[in-house]
């Protein structure tokens, strides 16, 4: 069973979530679960996304236009900061994975089952 | 329908639960479970009169459910590839096993619970999952039992089937990391259903009343697959010691009656000897836990002749280890009572002033009611009727607001 971990960061500022924990994950802590999840032979795949002000979003209209902006979506008080996708037997072993994510500790992490077709 | 007209899950509903429970386990597929139960127990109706029971009726029932499941998921491909991992099972070879006597066919009720009750599921959800397929309520029952409509309800389990299906929350028991945790939610629903069902009592609804006996039913369930957990033998000691005094809580208009006031007669012995066993049993070689506390405190209080005679120095100190393990405002209040009972009414009222400032007590009638109670017996019966006023305007069932009612009345006579 696959399952992509979505690892969301927080926004700072006024009213934002608050993370379990100050600060942010050092390069050190994901270069570890990375190594520790690639020695366990579940992942199927993963990548880090670059800073969330880089972001351009598209969307297209009914008269099939483009619409490109800058930025995240501005009300958006998360930021995905990077994935996991991994295949493990059941939910229980999922949350693990997620639990031990460093992005857990700083943010949290999404666990969404892949569609099955 | 069963030899005495009744349904046919009524007559099976131990048996229906420990199927489901295996089929679950099985297959991990609730809604395959569930049909294949039902199919089995109707094969059953229609040939046990014929052949005679047989010898191992639930193993019976068990291996004629397998084999209707392995045939529904070689007909169906989706179903197939959907238990993808099961396909191990259904080769032929396998299905020659011999039938498993009756002692070794597991009892998967646990699994089930803890499926039922997971955390990636909302406690609405975790409530309904557990009394439809664990205490095998029918959805119309459980709709009527929690007010709410039965569609509703209806998608309330569909969606919380789904979700066990489509994320694939496992049939198991948690391994000891994460067991604490995850009994802690099991137990935290088993009183849910409890509580809802007693609040109920009040007003002799007797749908709702019925959550109370679910409730009992599922920790007896529970207590028998985890015979030396103590929180598990203190919650089931706890709502034995509770709901002993269910015949005395209400008088014939529907009032409720306070503790002080019930007639200790009508309290249930059998169900005070059982609960006290439990509960020395769950303190004893164990440390205390809140459930075994609280079970601890309600049996003195079933022991004791009268409140005046109620051991308040000891429920006091099990108030205190209580509030040590669960710093709670309503385990603070109830510590304020156990005061006001043995050290007086003014430390008492001195304990639950202290409290005033707790978000949660001051919109709950159980803070106002006990205020009311100790400036009554300081003789401050202007006070203590505007506190009785109050708490009969913050309660919710009729009993307890027409007994608040009652006393407000009483203290506001200038006598």
């Amino acid at each position: 069973m696959k399952y992509m971990l979505l690892i969301m960061g927080f926004r700072d500022g006024e009213g934002m979530p608050q993370p379990p924990s100050s600060g942010a994950p050092s390069a050190e802590e994901f270069m570890a679960y990375q190594k520790e999840i690639e020695q366990a032979g579940v992942r199927v795949d993963s990548g880090l996304l670059d800073s969330f002000e880089d972001a351009t979003q598209v969307q297209v209209n009914d008269a099939g236009e483009r619409l490109v902006t800058n930025g995240p979506f501005a009300e958006s008080r998360e930021f995905l900061g990077g994935y996991q996708i991994i295949d493990v037997p059941d939910l229980d072993a999922a949350l693990d994975w997620a639990a031990r994510c460093p992005g857990a500790k700083y943010g949290r992490v999404e666990v969404r089952p892949l569609a099955e077709f | 329908m069963g030899p005495a007209g009744e349904p046919i899950e009524a007559v099976f509903r131990e048996e229906r639960g420990r199927l489901l429970a295996l089929l679950a386990a099985r297959f991990g597929d609730l809604d395959l479970a569930e049909e294949v139960t039902a199919e089995a127990l109707l094969a059953a109706v229609e040939t046990w009169p014929r052949s005679g029971v047989p010898r191992e009726p639930l193993a019976w029932l068990a291996t004629t459910a397998r084999r209707k499941a392995l045939d529904r998921i070689r007909r169906d491909a989706t179903l197939a590839t959907k238990l993808a991992t099961l396909h191990a099972d259904a080769d032929p070879a396998r299905r020659a096993e011999p039938v498993p006597q009756h002692e070794h066919i597991p009892d998967d009720r646990l699994q089930l619970m803890f499926a039922c009750c997971h955390p990636a599921l909302d406690l609405d959800t975790q409530t309904g999952l557990t009394l439809r397929y664990v205490a095998g309520l029918s959805t119309a029952e459980i709709a009527q039992a929690f007010l709410v409509p039965p569609a509703t309800m209806a998608q309330r389990l569909t969606r919380g089937k789904r979700k066990i299906q489509h994320s694939r929350i496992p049939f198991r028991v948690p391994g000891p990391d994460e067991l604490d945790g995850r009994l802690g939610l099991v137990l935290h629903v088993i009183y849910l259903i409890f509580t809802e069902g007693y609040a109920a009592t009040d007003h002799h609804d007797l749908v709702r009343c019925d959550l109370v006996d679910e409730a009992i039913r599922l920790a007896r369930i529970l207590h028998r697959l985890m015979p030396g957990e103590p929180r598990v033998t203190g919650l089931l000691a706890l709502m034995l010691l509770t709901d002993a005094r269910r015949q005395a809580r209400v008088d014939g208009h529907g009032i409720a009656i306070s503790l002080e006031d019930q007639d200790r007669s009508l309290w249930d012995a059998s169900m005070i000897d059982e609960g006290t066993g439990l509960a020395t049993q769950a303190l004893t070689d164990h440390p205390p836990n809140s459930w075994s506390v609280q079970a601890a405190i309600a049996a003195l209080h079933d022991e004791a002749p009268s409140a005046q005679e109620t051991d308040w120095h000891q429920v006091r100190l099990l108030y205190d280890e209580l509030f040590a393990l669960t710093p709670t405002p309503v385990v603070a209040l109830n510590r304020a009572i156990a005061i006001s009972w043995h050290e007086g009414p003014q430390a008492g009222l001195d304990h639950l002033e202290a409290l005033a400032g707790e978000p949660g007590l001051a919109r709950q009638h159980h803070w106002h009611a006990a205020r009311g109670h100790t400036l009554a017996r300081l003789g401050h019966h202007a006070a203590a009727a505007a506190a009785y006023r109050r708490a009969s305007e913050l309660a919710h069932t009729p009993a307890e607001i027409a007994y608040l009612s009652a006393r407000a009345e009483k203290y506001a006579t200038p006598r």
